[in-house]
């Protein structure tokens, strides 16, 4: 509250405000998450909640849905106070939020999903199937999709699934939407499809509070911003009035430069050939060279065969067709142990699901592909795996109280830095990264950015599946697009820009 | 006292010492070494099974036919004892491994190449090794008179002031510890349980290290086919019955997760000599049999509630600490 100021006009008071937040703190055991926040958000406009990880966005999210309570300060709605006991009085006032990982149920149908814990019912109390199948279909027609309402959840895309999780929040009556990193998952022309919605719900007149790491995307969708840092609402005003630099020098409390701090390295001899790569569903004909040294940007919408393509190149599924070379060697990669045994190795998208057996302490999950290595004649040596831990741990600035403790203890930020070490340590010559900065903050991703350039500048060839398109530009040497299974073109750093690669991306000439 | 909470094995040795202590005080002698060797040797043979039912679980799975492997393996090497007595001990336990380990690696294959859920597999193979026991002795029994003396003697030979059968439940508890900390077939075992994803992407075969799982655990239940039939010199079909449960049992309040990857050999046989005692104690202190199931199974349900208990405090602290970073970055 104390060193909140504005940095442009405040809001046009146009409207009243429907939702406002005073001086609101939430205190967790030795922590204060929030301190003294205050937020209006109005009729008919998109406010962005922006700031680093940590700084405590999802804390307000939960104040707002009800899930904690906040110890000091007040939430008015219409301009009279309001305590929210419990997730149900928060829906009851009108607040709705879609999160940033949709809680939703595979096994369940898609009109289930959106109406589970408020059915509609018949006149003797049981679930009506009709209406729910009849309302759900509405919900999402009026988001322009055509989902069937009975099918189920497990047969959606994950773009799909995303406009079930908004239908659901739109099914209770509500005059507030939170939006929290709703575009995390999507690619650009789904996000051109979400904000149409978006832009829907303001002439409708609700008050949306829109949760983002994309500066390009807060500029696109809302009228006012609140800058949040480290639990305090740090400055806020009218976007249009506003520039970038400024609101990035409020996140992060200095200047950033260098996002992207893409050293020139000299691009050595080829290291990866992949001739005419094809798999029975997912893609088609795939060939591209990878050189020492190199970034190869891979950029496409969601579910055109990225993540598939570097799933076969590291033995997870088979390729139907198509010849690998490494280092001129013809490889044929039946498994993940042989592509990690050839030196090749890939850090999925999902660290949490894919990346790390979290009771297992730091030191075995990083030695876990490199056991070949630290093992003697056969039996596990626990020496030759703490040393080898501890050297990567030294030079990720790994933080933790004791290399022997388990995973699960550790932060989030520390424990993608055991997952990289882990993939580090079995010394590859070509690293496959999928989404490498998906959801995390600016202040983390010119880290990782850093990084990944050090690791091109030691000789690494690097294959980079992104969505984000400043990051494909910023950090490519080249980049190959990728549309529905097949390759839309590589294209040099030379002829890289925005406008090339989306129209690759979708096909739109 | 919070230390002593947080490592289970202590807390379950201190338990099991107060149990003792609170037994004798009702049934004299209970705590006498030689009272405490014998209930070691009578929990020998679960300490073993649940060895490699932890091993199974480990991996994310559960062997429920371990009892029904363990009752076919003592069908065959009683029958092939009684009629030829000649062949040495060695060559029928020989036999009886690679019975129990054949009988395992059909589970592990099941679950590895058919993908079926290995708690349908095990019920299914379970009814089946039971059934085919059945059919081998064609319902009759195989007494002791009929067996060898030398394969009735062998286990209760004393050896340093312990039986055999004791000595060799404690090689067993010390390969099982070399198996799942030396080699890479335990990390393995560890890491396909706690996140099989994140095990195939280091380039873990995860549907081998479970059927390797099944096949140790198969191995294990065979050996101690014999062992039951020379200790009790009896084998009918229904030896051993609902004796699976006993090692999951044994295991859960060991505190080896059923959902995989976490859990400690000596949890694993603290957890087995905690229901040994119990089991021993119960007659000891007068307890009418006809109440002694029931208050077994309110021991164990009481034990798995603790657990339950421990494991959801551990969940907070986590909670804890990520909220910390996140508000203080």
């Amino acid at each position: 509250m104390t060193d909140q100021r504005p940095v442009a006009q405040a809001p046009a008071t146009e409207a009243a405000p429907i939702l406002e937040m005073r001086g609101i703190s939430q205190i967790f055991p030795g922590v204060k998450a929030l301190d003294g926040v205050s937020i209006k958000l109005y009729p008919g406009q998109v406010t962005a909640l922006i700031g680093e990880n940590g700084a405590g966005k999802s804390t307000l999210v939960k104040i707002l849905t009800g899930i904690y309570r906040p110890n000091e300060g007040e939430i008015l709605i219409d301009g009279e106070p309001i305590a929210f006991h419990g997730a149900q009085a928060a829906i009851d006032a009108g607040v709705t939020a879609i999160h940033q990982e949709t809680v939703l149920f595979d096994e369940l149908s898609v009109g289930e999903n959106i109406f589970l814990g408020h059915a509609p019912r018949t006149r003797f109390g049981t679930i009506d199937w009709r209406q729910i199948n009849l309302r759900a279909g509405e919900l999402l027609r009026a988001l322009e999709s055509e989902i069937d309402p009975t099918i189920r959840l497990k047969d959606l895309s994950i773009a799909q699934r995303h406009l079930v999780a908004i239908a659901r929040a739109l099914s209770v009556d509500a005059r507030i939407v939170i939006m929290d990193e709703p575009t995390a998952a999507l690619s650009r022309k789904e996000i051109d499809d979400l904000f149409r919605i978006v832009n829907n719900l303001k002439r409708q007149g609700k008050a949306i509070l829109f949760i983002s790491h994309k500066f390009d995307e807060v500029y696109e969708i809302a009228e006012n911003f609140v800058v949040f840092r480290d639990g305090r609402a740090v400055g806020n005003g009218r976007l249009k009035e506003t520039a970038q630099d400024e609101i990035v020098r409020l996140m992060v409390g200095r200047d950033v430069k260098d996002v992207f701090p893409k050293v020139k390295v000299e691009i050595g001899a080829p290291v990866l050939a992949v001739e005419s790569y094809s798999h029975p569903t997912e893609f088609r004909d795939i060939s591209f060279e990878l050189r020492r040294g190199e970034i190869l940007g891979v950029y496409g919408l969601i579910g055109a065969g990225r993540s598939e393509l570097c799933q076969a190149l590291f033995g997870i599924t088979r390729p139907s067709s198509g010849r690998l070379t490494l280092e001129g060697t013809p490889l044929d990669i039946r498994s993940s142990s042989d592509a990690i045994r050839a030196g090749i190795v890939y850090v999925p998208e999902e660290r949490g699901r894919h990346g790390l057996a979290l009771p297992m302490p730091i030191f075995q999950n990083m030695s876990l592909p490199s056991l070949s290595r630290t093992s003697r004649s056969g039996f596990l040596k626990a020496a030759n795996e703490l040393a080898l831990a501890r050297k990567y741990a030294e030079r990720l600035d790994l933080r933790a109280a004791a290399l022997s403790v388990p995973v699960g203890t550790l932060s989030g930020g520390n424990q993608q830095k055991v997952v990289i070490g882990k993939w580090l340590a079995t010394q590859p010559k070509v690293i496959i990264l999928d989404e490498p900065t998906k959801g995390i903050d600016i202040g983390s991703k010119a880290a990782v950015h850093g990084f990944i350039s050090e690791l091109a500048a030691e000789g690494l060839s690097i294959i980079m599946v992104s969505s984000e398109l400043p990051e494909i530009l910023g950090m490519s040497d080249r980049v190959m697009v990728m549309r529905e299974g097949l390759a839309a073109g590589i294209f040099d750093r030379e002829r890289l820009n925005a406008e090339v690669l989306v129209r690759a991306a979708t096909g739109n000439a | 006292m919070t230390n002593l909470l947080k490592n289970r094995e202590l807390l379950l040795i201190v338990i099991i010492g107060l149990m003792v202590i609170g037994f004798s005080t009702r049934a004299q002698g209970f705590a006498a070494p030689g009272n405490l060797a014998n209930i070691f040797n009578d929990t020998s043979i679960l300490i073993i099974l649940a060895l490699g039912q932890m091993t199974v679980i480990l991996t994310k799975s559960i062997d429920l036919s371990v009892a029904a492997n363990l009752a076919f393996t003592g069908m065959a090497v009683a029958l092939t004892n009684a009629p030829y007595p000649d062949p040495p001990l060695a060559a029928l336990i020989v036999m009886a491994i690679g019975i129990g380990a054949f009988l395992g690696a059909i589970n592990g294959f099941l679950v590895w190449a058919l993908q079926i859920p290995p708690i349908v597999v095990t019920l299914g193979t379970l009814t089946i090794y039971r059934g085919m026991a059945f059919v081998l002795s064609g319902g009759g029994w195989v007494n002791a008179h009929q067996m060898t003396a030398q394969f009735l003697n062998i286990p209760r030979t004393q050896l340093l002031g312990l039986p055999v059968l004791s000595w060799i439940a404690i090689a067993i508890v010390l390969g099982a510890w070399f198996v799942l900390t030396r080699l890479p077939f335990g990390r393995a075992a560890y890491a396909s349980g706690g996140n099989p994803t994140a095990a195939v992407y280091a380039g873990i075969d995860i549907g081998w290290t479970r059927f390797i799982a099944f096949v140790l655990s198969g191995a294990l239940a065979g050996l101690c086919g014999y062992l039951w039939v020379s200790r009790y010199a009896v084998a009918y079909v229904d030896i051993a019955v609902g004796f699976e449960l006993d090692t999951v049992a044994a295991c859960v309040i060991g505190g080896i997760s059923i959902a995989g990857g976490i859990g400690s050999v000596a949890g694993a046989v603290l957890g087995a000599l905690f229901l040994g005692v119990i089991k021993n104690a119960l007659p000891v202190i007068g307890i009418s049999p006809f109440a002694q199931l029931a208050i077994s199974g309110i021991v164990i349900v009481l034990a798995v509630v603790f657990n339950a208990r421990a494991e959801r405090k551990a969940g907070r602290i986590i909670l804890r600490d990520r909220a910390a970073p996140e508000a203080s970055a």
